[in-house]
């Protein structure tokens, strides 16, 4: 636009003023589209405490109602106004839990093949593989759980763990009671193989920034793949493995409808993990559509309101030590 | 010396062994879940499933009303956070590169991606569902525009960090307005990213459930009106895979392996348009 109103005004002496007027617009234009993008970043912004309010005014009856005692109290009993979350928190938490005890490792473990182990031309396929491990919605895991990995618990993993672990004194009393299939530890396992591919693809990527220099001259002195890896690889990349694995938690805190579908959904607290449970986001997700207004809705606003707190923490901490390793890769 | 080099090598074949084994443990996973998909749901597939409406027990149906809401929903999230996605992306990556802002916006935008989609239910619920009085399609669609935006905003982002800035400074030096180098010069070079984040965004909402159980709700009739109560195929995948009645559960599996290819080759499309062209750079 400029470019045509330059020779223009070159040629006539009266264009001067439509040669303003051009730039007026554009800087009309310019100070428009600034404007608008900034209007749309801030937006993300207000999304966030938009989310974070409304939570919280929802929540609000429930706090008030139940004090302190709304943390403590594993009763949920909708008919007699009784709303306690820690049933949901600990299921919330036990489920990550085991999640993160088998996904870490084995998302670790792919990591270290795919950067290491893994012949060049299988590199690409396998990492798209596992990428798409990470991109089958947790729908899918959900239906696929129940009607194929619950049965399996039942049957055979089960039964197993109650007669062997189960019958140590002390760690027994995690494995105690029938096997129902559905439960927290089926849930958990479930969870672990959907943080996986995040864990592995967040590993590979800080992997990939350990200079070759340093692993090079490791190898150079003898050190055996093994050695690069826990003595190089790890401690140079350590910051964004914490990170990615707190990213992975993240997911695993707040995933619903895998869960939803394998954990039994009751409201109860039991020290075994075969034993049916629940979580905050499955709690939410079965009954915030039949609660009656009032108590109930207000509780399961503030179970939601508790999980997008926590969650909040185990993303920023994410985050920020992702963020540190990005600034050391710069340097 | 010598006597610790078996020992080494001996615990480094374990090692090596165990990545592998946790390869094979990863892949597994993948294959007995696509394999599930395939054996229940491929004989599900057939005209009824595209052109009847999902039916009570005893009656055959199809899932046509879902996968009209699953479309519509989708559409509806994608008007509000493509523009909005760029827009912001944009935002971060040429206006506020390198401002306090832009890297609180980004900080968020982060947290956002990864937020519980649940959490985001709640939050239309009382913001798009409680005002209106009741649950609808649109609804829905706020709530799916609320996931898919930050991972617009994230592709587009870091698509324009890529842009070189010899680029944008030779399009300033012709005397080209901020706003135009980056809609004329910046866009251009990267319309394959932006086009792989929407890519991304759609293949997301597609297979997302959780915040639409208490914003669309789902809906056994036929609607494509955004204001009613609109079904959608993972909201139907939920309901009919607890049902009791076998035909039900088997357009469930129908139901989860068109959103499965759909979700998974939107994911490899997007990936594919991406590489072609980091390739050609």
């Amino acid at each position: 636009m400029t470019a045509s109103a330059i020779p223009a005004t070159e040629t006539s002496g009266s264009l001067p003023s439509d040669r303003s007027a051009a730039l007026g617009r554009l800087k009309l234009r310019d100070a428009g589209f600034r404007f608008l993008t900034f209007g749309a970043a801030s937006l993300v912004l207000i999304l966030l405490l938009g989310v974070a309010i409304t939570l919280f005014i929802g929540a609000w009856p429930a706090f008030q109602h139940f004090g302190l005692d709304f943390f403590i109290s594993d009763s949920w009993s909708p008919p007699k106004e009784r709303f306690g979350a820690a049933a949901a928190i600990y299921g919330t938490i036990v489920t990550s839990i085991i999640a993160m005890l088998i996904g870490v490792p084995v998302g670790l473990g792919i990591a270290v093949f795919l950067t290491e182990l893994c012949p060049p031309v299988l590199r690409r396929p396998i990492g798209v593989a596992i990428e798409l491990l990470a991109g089958i919605p947790s729908i899918i895991y959900g239906i696929w759980g129940v009607y194929y990995f619950k049965p399996f618990m039942q049957a055979y993993a089960q039964p197993f763990l109650i007669g062997t672990l189960g019958a140590i004194p002390g760690v027994g009393a995690l494995f105690a009671g029938p096997p129902l299939g559905y439960g927290i530890l089926t849930a958990g396992l479930v969870l672990a193989v959907m943080i996986l591919p995040f864990v592995t693809a967040i590993s590979r990527d800080v992997f990939e920034t350990v200079p070759s220099v340093l692993k090079e001259a490791a190898y150079g002195v003898g050190a055996t793949t093994f050695e690069v890896v826990g003595n190089i690889v790890l401690p140079y990349t350590r910051v964004g493995v914490v990170g990615g694995v707190m990213l992975a938690l993240g997911r695993a805190l707040g995933e619903t409808m895998a869960v939803t579908f394998v954990i039994g959904n009751a409201t109860k607290i039991s020290t075994s993990i075969l034993s049916q449970g629940t979580t905050i986001s499955a709690m939410i997700a079965n009954q915030f559509a039949d609660a009656d207004p009032g108590l109930f809705t207000s509780s399961l606003l503030a179970l939601g309101f508790i999980l997008f707190i926590i969650t909040f923490i185990v993303l920023a901490l994410a985050r920020w030590m992702l963020s540190r390793l990005e600034v050391k890769a710069g340097r | 010396m010598a006597n610790l080099y078996p020992g080494r090598k001996r615990r480094n074949a374990i090692w090596i062994a165990l990545a592998w084994a946790a390869t094979a443990f990863g892949l597994g996973w993948l294959v007995l879940i696509l394999g599930a998909l395939l054996l229940k749901g491929f004989g599900g597939l057939s005209i009824d499933v595209f052109t009847k409406m999902t039916a009570p027990p005893g009656v055959a149906g199809g899932l046509l009303n879902s996968i009209v809401g699953s479309v519509i929903q989708t559409l509806l999230g994608l008007v509000i956070s493509a523009p909005l996605g760029i827009l912001a992306g944009t935002f971060l990556a040429e206006y506020g590169r390198y401002t306090r802002f832009a890297a609180i916006v980004r900080f968020i935008n982060d947290i956002l991606l990864s937020a519980p989609s649940i959490v985001v239910g709640l939050f239309v619920y009382e913001f798009c569902v409680v005002p209106f009085g009741h649950f609808s399609g649109l609804a829905g669609g706020v709530a799916l525009a609320v996931i898919s935006t930050p991972i617009i905003v994230r592709t587009t982002e870091d698509m324009l960090g890529l842009v070189p800035n010899t680029l944008r400074e030779a399009a300033s030096a012709l005397g080209m307005p901020r706003s135009l180098v980056i809609q004329r010069v910046a866009y251009r070079a990267v319309r394959a990213g932006l086009v792989t984040g929407i890519l991304l965004a759609i293949a997301r909402m597609t297979g997302e459930t959780a915040p639409l159980i208490f914003t669309a709700l789902g809906n056994s009739l036929f609607t494509a009106d955004p204001t009613q109560p609109m079904s959608s195929l993972p909201l139907i995948i939920y309901e009919f895979a607890r049902s009791p009645y076998p035909e039900q559960q088997k357009l469930a599996w129908t139901g989860a392996l068109i959103v499965t290819l759909t979700v998974l080759s939107l994911s490899i499309f997007a990936r594919v348009i991406s590489s072609s062209r980091s390739a050609s750079r």
